[in-house]
């Protein structure tokens, strides 16, 4: 038969992406192709050529009409690559165990965190003015032991069931925590009254559509505002395997608060809780912060022997986004920002954080 | 010292100088330890030639500080703590003016405790700017204070008050806040910006006392006010980090610059070159280029900054690198020695050396060659050679950085583009 006579457009009816590239091979390799069947070969991706030189004949899974076949032969495929994958692991191994000591080190796989752009305002803790400036900021009351924590817990108005609930966890888990009903009160005619009744802490938990979706943390007496976008809350019934309630006064972990906007919030939060925390109950609350991203949680710890330690978790679990950090107490209109979240900041770097 | 281009003032006390050709943040403090009420509050050249600074702090003492020495040399009490805190401080003469928060202006002569005039100049003045034409002309605004031009020599009574805008359509009265304000060189005009993110440019030679012009920018007030050297444009920035040009013929926004993320306490414009400073609550200094609006500076200073003074430097020029004598004679001798020799490839000769590091014995020129790299090299964050190191700080600098990442990251979004456009160019043709 007289392959060369057949024409191109033939062959290019049913073809779908690969056919530009591989037209000009498709012409001189017909014969191959046309009476090829699903078993005959092994799928092997096209490869670019010029039309002069000899190439092997080429075959692709994607070309096979009939979906049991293609499937059948895309697994053979991928079972191929994982065994060649396998096989290298193995091979890496035995010379790296060959080697012994001479093995250069292994590789450590790149993630966000490690590739995190260093941010200048990194806190340096020999740094003497940075120092000065946390001694001196509108914590130093607390941290000098002057004040105790009493915070207010209150909610936007009309809070719905599950807000509620959250709420009265959160004073739960917070020592010397109040909760009260909002009844459509203005948060600066609240807060002259607060500082009055010598609360440190305002806390507000937004809510949208039965769901918290928000918290402003206002410390009192001038203190600074944050702002945050609360997420996945889970309340105390829907942790698996939790505890009993928490009971006495937790000690505190904050991870992660490197930079120097991340100090100020590592220390709002660490003042809500009291300096002197019960060891005997063996509660700890974390604020632990990745990728700007707070996550808390609430465990009671139990050492078995001085390497092992059993955790249980207590409490309610929560993610917090810090949205904006006021300087001043509650006032977001004539407020003076101190650090406010841009929408597409990370689209530019996604290495870079701010907390 | 006079190679310092931004004096600032923060909010723990200390007067911080920064250099940006040389990327160096030096701070100067009056006393050994750092105190907050020594809170700066205001800044101003203590005379037509940059040598000396009037720092005016929250306890009411107005410190004078030469930029040639390095040190604070002299300290006035101008007013009471509970009088509130400076709002403007100026130099008149070999007098100072300054003003506080509850509305007194004083005229201050000096060695003396007693001022020589005081006016009332309202309840509340946020900020009092002196012009730059007739200096005993100073203006006054606050909230709920109008806009008012005293002239010093007759204090009775302001030259010029400002009236409250038109009532609103439902004839209620607005509300005034005036937060910061500047003389308009060449004319009469005074340009002001509001608490309520309004911009009013008023004419004390016209009749009219309301505002001959009315801007308005973004939904935050408005905090800090600067005047370009092209004259019909102002750079106004808002408590939440946005700044933005606007043009004053018209009232619209000629252009936003972008990068600060907290409140901007202070702005000033070069004074020659279309430069623009920024500092504020967020704890950078930052320097953009009104052309093309983008940054070319920014540094980062541990505290919280309230004022700005930009001098006359050029900060973009390269530092000049500070020698001791001696070096410079050294080198002189080395420079004299590569010439007799080569005497036709003098020039060519010199290039190679640049780029050959740690050849020869060169040690003096190594230390030359040293400053031109950190100011060439502006892309190495970990620049650390300093010439001559009698600070206690040394700050990064960040700029290289940022371009570096923009590059990256556009580059890989054109690739992406092409290729998809290429995949689909080859469909379209198959189906025709």
């Amino acid at each position: 038969m007289d392959f060369t006579e057949v024409p191109v457009s033939d062959q290019g009816k049913g073809k779908k992406k690969k056919n530009k590239k591989t037209k000009k091979q498709k012409v001189s390799e017909e014969g191959e192709a046309r009476g090829d069947d699903i078993d005959t070969k092994d799928g092997v991706k096209m490869e670019r050529t010029e039309p002069v030189t000899v190439f092997p004949p080429t075959f692709s899974v994607s070309e096979i009409k009939n979906k049991q076949r293609r499937h059948l032969m895309f697994m053979k495929l991928k079972q191929d690559k994982r065994k060649q994958k396998i096989m290298l692991k193995k091979k890496k191994k035995k010379e790296r165990e060959a080697l012994g000591d001479k093995a250069p080190p292994k590789e450590v796989p790149k993630t966000i965190e490690n590739q995190r752009v260093y941010d200048e305002t990194t806190v340096d803790p020999d740094d003497e003015e940075v120092k000065f400036d946390e001694e001196t900021d509108e914590f130093a009351a607390y941290f000098n032991r002057l004040t105790n924590p009493k915070v207010l817990i209150t909610t936007s108005d009309r809070p719905r069931g599950r807000t509620v609930r959250f709420c009265e966890q959160l004073a739960t888990v917070i020592p010397n925590a109040h909760v009260y009903y909002r009844r459509g009160l203005a948060l600066k005619r609240i807060i002259p009254q607060c500082i009055a009744r010598d609360f440190t802490y305002l806390m507000v938990i937004n809510e949208d559509r039965k769901m918290p979706n928000g918290l402003v943390l206002c410390h009192l007496p001038d203190g600074p505002t944050a702002h945050f976008k609360v997420s996945s809350v889970r309340l105390r019934k829907e942790i698996k395997r939790r505890g009993k309630d928490p009971t006495a006064h937790p000690e505190v972990i904050l991870n992660n608060f490197s930079t120097r906007l991340g100090h100020s919030i590592g220390r709002l939060f660490a003042a809500l809780f009291p300096q002197d925390p019960h060891f005997v109950g063996r509660q700890v609350a974390t604020f632990h912060n990745q990728r700007d991203f707070i996550f808390f949680r609430f465990h009671r710890y139990i050492f078995k022997n001085e390497k092992k330690v059993g955790i249980r978790e207590l409490g309610p679990r929560f993610t917090l986004k810090l949205r904006s950090l006021q300087k001043g107490t509650f006032d977001s209109k004539f407020g003076e920002y101190e650090w406010v979240l841009k929408r597409h900041e990370m689209d530019s770097c996604r290495r870079k954080f701010q907390l | 010292m006079s190679v310092m281009d931004a004096w600032l003032g923060a909010e723990t006390g200390l007067l911080k100088g920064v250099s940006v050709s040389r990327k160096q943040a030096v701070n100067f403090s009056s006393s050994s330890c750092l105190d907050r009420a020594q809170e700066v509050r205001a800044l101003s050249w203590a005379g037509p030639g940059e040598t000396e600074l009037l720092v005016g702090s929250a306890d009411g003492l107005v410190r004078t500080f030469s930029a040639e020495k390095g040190t604070f040399t002299s300290s006035r009490r101008c007013g009471e703590p509970h009088e509130g805190c400076f709002s403007g401080l100026h130099a008149l003469g070999s007098a100072l003016v300054t003003c506080t928060e509850k509305g007194a202006v004083r005229v201050w002569k000096e060695h003396s405790d007693v001022p020589v005039t005081e006016v009332r100049a309202g309840e509340h003045v946020h900020r009092m700017r002196q012009s730059p034409v007739a200096p005993h002309r100073v203006a006054t605004g606050g909230k709920e204070t109008p806009v008012k031009i005293w002239d010093l020599e007759n204090p009775d009574k302001p030259m010029f008050t400002a009236k409250n805008l038109r009532d609103t359509w439902l004839d209620l009265r607005q509300p005034h806040w005036v937060r910061d304000m500047a003389f308009i060189p060449g004319t009469d005009r005074l340009v002001s910006c509001t608490g309520y993110h309004q911009v009013h440019v008023y004419d004390p030679s016209s009749p009219q006392r309301r505002p001959v012009l009315e801007a308005v920018f973004g939904e935050y007030p408005l905090t800090a006010l600067s005047l370009p050297v092209d004259g019909h444009t102002v750079a106004v920035a808002n408590t939440q980090g946005q700044m933005a040009l606007l043009d004053l013929r018209k009232g619209l926004v000629c252009g936003v610059l972008k990068g600060a993320s907290g409140s901007v306490r202070a702005l000033q414009c070069h004074m020659t070159l279309p430069l623009i400073a920024s500092c504020g609550l967020d704890r950078h200094l930052r320097i953009h280029s009104l052309q093309d609006r983008k940054l070319q500076h920014k540094v980062y200073l541990k505290s919280r900054l309230n004022c700005l003074l930009f001098s006359s430097n050029d900060p973009n020029a390269e530092a000049k690198p500070v020698k001791v004598k001696e070096e410079e004679e050294e080198e002189d001798e080395v420079w004299d020695k590569m010439e007799s020799v080569h005497e036709d490839r003098g020039a060519h000769e010199e290039d190679c050396v640049h780029e050959d590091r740690g050849a020869h014995e060169e040690d003096c020129v190594h230390e030359d060659r040293g400053a031109h790299e950190e100011d060439c090299v502006h892309e190495d964050r970990g620049a650390h050679e300093e010439d001559c190191v009698h600070e206690d700080d040394c700050v990064h600098e960040d700029r290289g950085m940022h371009k570096e990442e923009k590059v990256q990251y556009t580059k890989g979004k054109n690739k992406r583009k092409t290729d998809s456009k290429t995949g689909q160019k080859k469909t379209k043709k198959q189906k025709n």
